[in-house]
């Protein structure tokens, strides 16, 4: 028998996609007016259950029930009318209409826009007031922050009058000043009555915001449990089901010489604009540099003058020689043979071919390598298959099939191919970017020891991340980028993660704006 | 949603395809007052009935292997080369020159020549829209359409004011010397055991067939080809890789527009025997359709361009034999093209959706 103190009550939700169980006879009661946590590794079935929940997918088998009352949701019009509204990862916002033209799409009423507009506009203020949601209803999307645009997603589904909030990953994008934004107007809508499920992978997260939390684990819903009641390391084990160490082992540096001397580096985007204004800055051999920053802060332009991607003037010397920064040589094979290895922050645009196999990807930026050619014409795809059984094996690629295409993968095993086609090359200085965004815990452990097994060989590492966790923790030096320059160095031994946030926004230590 | 077996999608789609675009055909024939029984058997016995029918059905589908094969290699880098038409005239051209120019002492040099030749013009061709999708971006479905006119104009003019003899009437080369004319399939040792009669199906027909291998093993065991699909996929993450975008553009259309003009040993010198004016006959943009049913892979391509041969073959016996108008052949492929080419989706959705069927009624049965 239903409870009609829940708002959400899934009962026995099985789905399949072919031969995989996305979901497996999941059990899960959400009361209302809480906060409940939904987390999992990748694949691990948070967002097939979600999706069944918003009519994206049917359910092979179970119920679904919605303040009680049995409910079937063939579509997402149907979730709707239920009361249920979604805030996806990647926002779903028409880019050059405004915010209050996109509350209205698709809820419009009557032939004249008008009359939907001028409603809009007042529920929306009061929306705003009411729940700390304040967005100008007359700005342009593109104009808007990421941390606006999914202000905006929320008020569609508020303006739909949704009594259920579901989000799906929402501070991937986000500043930590943002995500603690977002998480009081979470907060505030809780206090009002409505419920919200929050689906993330940062536990973090997970501690600060929900009331409870269910975990999920291939398919499987292994337990729901009240936040106040579990710690980090409970949840962490729940999700991969053996004990996982969240802190990264590893002893001092031994820095050697100079590696990478970088000198007034400086790149423009393909508007004019000066994304990288005047960085200088040097790595040792056996350290990481982490770049820490906010996204949009440069580092990403950083990363592909570095890797011979964009276009750059300044100076670069690798090993005390001189690359070039524009036209011949400024290529990523010329790079290559350098001795710079690139895990690039975005792997499914940059890293790999999603269609490619996974052999093939393999070869990526590695295809002219004397050992993947034969008889002079063709390019040995056995080899290279046996090459990549074998990276599979030892970096523990799952499934270790190299004919699956890549999108067939999961991110953090596609990671693992980017990664050890990478560190395998053992270059001189690896750049990486964003090693562990949308990877699973299990494999963000393994994909930092080798991180550091590399810099413990003597290797040059520049690591640019969002996650101020991950920098800390990896680098022996720290420097904050913001707006194209760096703001400061400093110890991750003796730096707080209040003095970063602070450089991160561009304050130098003594308050002032930079 | 999910994904079709390989199987169904390779084979079951184009057929379903080509069944709507036959049932389509078979309405409109009734609707002009004729029996579309008739107009199958017509077509079927006059293409692929008789070694005669087959001369010619191989003889277009020739032409048309080239033109797919262009399109194909092209389309793996992403770059959509509508142009086909205006390379193979170019072809033409280099085939005409070389044939009429050089003195050739047999007819496999002259073949060799020519080949050369016709690749050579085909690709220069296509290098002017390359170069401008490369440096300027000018897009290249434009400029490929816009340089088929102008190759149109040029051949008149060539035709017209340079190479037509004196006292010629129409616009065209002089005759090929005879040292020059390819063999036809009834001239071949062997295979003028199934062809007895005189076919306009020559030797270009192996070298088609090579050049599927060819541009297999170029795509699927080169390191160009790998860069080339690469490139197709993501011009990102090509750079990444030190791909370099210019150079893969460049590189495809050349190849691209070479294999375009190669056509011309089929119909120029094999065929003909001297350059006319119009002389692709629209295989370059058949072309396309080719390469689109035959999903961009050279089997395909070689299977597509066997059936749009024989849709050539059989809509000109129609012509001949029934009461049906010859343009008749003109709607079938124009539904063959509609069919396979952009109403592809709407087939493969619905078939994904009976398999989906099937296999539910599946896991259903198999979970009590």
């Amino acid at each position: 028998m239903a409870h009609a103190g829940y708002a959400i009550e899934l009962k026995g939700i099985s789905k399949a996609f072919g031969p995989v169980q996305a979901n497996k006879d999941i059990h899960i009661a959400v009361p209302k007016g809480t906060i409940h946590g939904i987390i999992g590794e990748n694949g691990a079935g948070k967002s097939t259950l979600m999706s069944i929940l918003y009519g994206f997918y049917r359910a092979d088998s179970g119920e679904i029930f919605i303040n009680g009352k049995l409910t079937t949701i063939p579509d997402s019009q149907s979730a709707i009318r239920a009361g249920i509204g979604m805030v996806f990862q990647h926002f779903k916002l028409v880019q050059n209409f405004t915010v209050l033209e996109n509350v209205v799409l698709g809820a419009e009423e009557g032939a004249l826009l008008a009359g939907s507009l001028s409603k809009a506009r007042k529920v929306l203020s009061d929306l705003s007031r009411e729940y700390e949601l304040d967005v100008d209803p007359d700005a342009v999307i593109e104009d808007l922050s990421v941390g606006h645009q999914q202000r905006v997603e929320i008020l569609k589904a508020l303006y739909r009058q949704a009594d259920i909030l579901i989000l799906d990953e929402p501070t991937g994008v986000l500043t930590p000043a943002e995500a603690d934004h977002l998480f009081r107007i979470l907060k505030g809508l809780r206090d009002q009555g409505k419920t919200v499920v929050l689906i993330t992978h940062k536990l973090r997260e997970i501690m600060e915001t929900t009331d409870n939390v269910s975990v999920m684990r291939r398919g499987t819903m292994v337990g729901t449990v009240k936040t106040s009641e579990t710690s980090p390391e409970e949840l962490a084990e729940l999700m991969v089901g053996r004990k996982v160490l969240l802190e990264v082992e590893k002893t001092p540096a031994m820095a050697g010489k100079t590696v990478l001397k970088v000198e007034d580096l400086r790149v423009r985007d393909e508007h004019g604009v000066e994304r990288l204004k005047g960085v200088s800055f040097e790595i040792r051999a056996g350290e990481i540099l982490g770049i820490a920053g906010v996204a949009g802060n440069g580092q990403s332009e950083l990363l592909e003058a570095l890797g011979g991607i964009a276009r750059a003037t300044g100076r670069v010397e690798l090993n005390g020689v001189e690359l070039p920064l524009s036209g011949k040589g400024a290529d990523g094979q010329s790079r290559r043979a350098a001795g710079i290895a690139h895990v690039p922050e975005d792997r499914q645009a940059l890293g790999l071919i999603m269609d490619f196999t996974a052999w093939e990807n393999v070869a990526f930026g590695y295809h002219n390598a004397p050992e993947y050619q034969k008889n002079g014409l063709f390019m040995d795809n056995d080899a290279l298959r046996a090459d990549t059984e074998r990276k599979m094996e030892r970096f523990d690629v799952r499934p270790p099939i190299p004919t699956l295409a890549a999108k067939s993968f999961s991110g953090g095993n596609q990671q693992k191919i980017v990664v050890a086609r990478e560190i395998e090359r053992n270059p001189d200085l690896l750049l990486v970017g964003q090693p562990t965004r949308g990877v699973d815990i299990g494999a963000i452990e393994f994909i930092h020891k080798q991180i550091v097994a590399l810099r413990d060989q003597g290797k040059a590492i520049l690591l640019v991340s969002v996650e101020l966790d991950e920098i800390r923790s990896l680098s022996d030096r720290i420097a904050v980028m913001f707006d194209g320059r760096i703001m400061g160095f400093r110890d991750p031994e003796t730096t707080d993660e209040r003095e970063l946030g602070l450089l991160m926004a561009g304050m130098t230590g003594k308050g002032e704006a930079a | 949603m999910e994904r079709l077996p390989k199987w169904a999608d390779v084979v079951l789609v184009p057929l379903i395809s080509l069944l709507l675009a036959a049932v389509i055909a078979a309405v409109v024939i009734v609707a002009i007052g004729q029996d579309p029984w008739e107009a199958i058997t017509v077509m079927v016995q006059g293409s692929v009935m008789n070694s005669y029918g087959w001369g010619y059905t191989l003889y277009y589908a020739t032409s048309f292997m080239f033109t797919g094969l262009a399109v194909t290699v092209a389309f793996h880098a992403s770059l959509f080369n509508i142009g086909g038409e205006g390379q193979a005239q170019l072809g033409g051209l280099g085939v005409a020159l070389c044939c009429l120019m050089i003195p050739w002492p047999h007819w496999s040099l002259a073949l060799i020549g020519a080949t050369v030749a016709a690749a050579a013009f085909g690709a220069a061709w296509a290098a002017v829209p390359a170069y401008l999708q490369a440096r300027r971006g000018s897009h290249i479905v434009i400029t490929t359409i816009m340089f088929n006119y102008i190759a149109a104009a040029f051949l008149i003019f060539m035709l017209v004011d340079v190479l037509r003899p004196d006292g010629q009437m129409d616009p065209a080369t002089a005759n090929f010397p005879e040292t020059v004319a390819l063999p036809t399939l009834n001239e071949i040792p062997v295979v003028n055991l199934l062809f007895t009669s005189k076919v306009p199906a020559n030797i270009t027909l192996f070298i088609a067939l090579g050049m599927a291998v060819v541009v297999w093993a170029l795509l699927w065991r080169t390191r160009l080809g790998y860069a080339i699909r690469a490139f197709g996929k993501s011009e990102a993450a090509a750079k990444y890789a030190g791909i370099s975008p210019f150079g893969i553009i460049m590189v495809a259309m050349l190849i691209s527009g070479g294999l375009a003009g190669m056509m011309a040993i089929n119909n120029v010198m094999g065929e003909a025997g001297r350059l006319l004016q119009n002389s692709a006959s629209g295989a370059g943009f058949i072309g396309i359709a080719v390469a689109l049913m035959g999903r961009n892979h050279p089997v395909g391509v070689v299977l597509a361009a066997l059936l749009f041969g024989f849709l050539f073959q059989g809509g000109a016996e129609l012509g001949l034999w029934t009461k049906i108008p010859i343009e008749m052949r003109i709607v079938v492929q124009g539904l063959v093209i509609l069919f396979t080419g952009a109403l592809d989706m709407m087939v493969r959705m619905l078939l994904t959706w009976v398999f989906n069927l099937l296999r539910g009624g599946r896991a259903a049965r198999g979970a009590v």
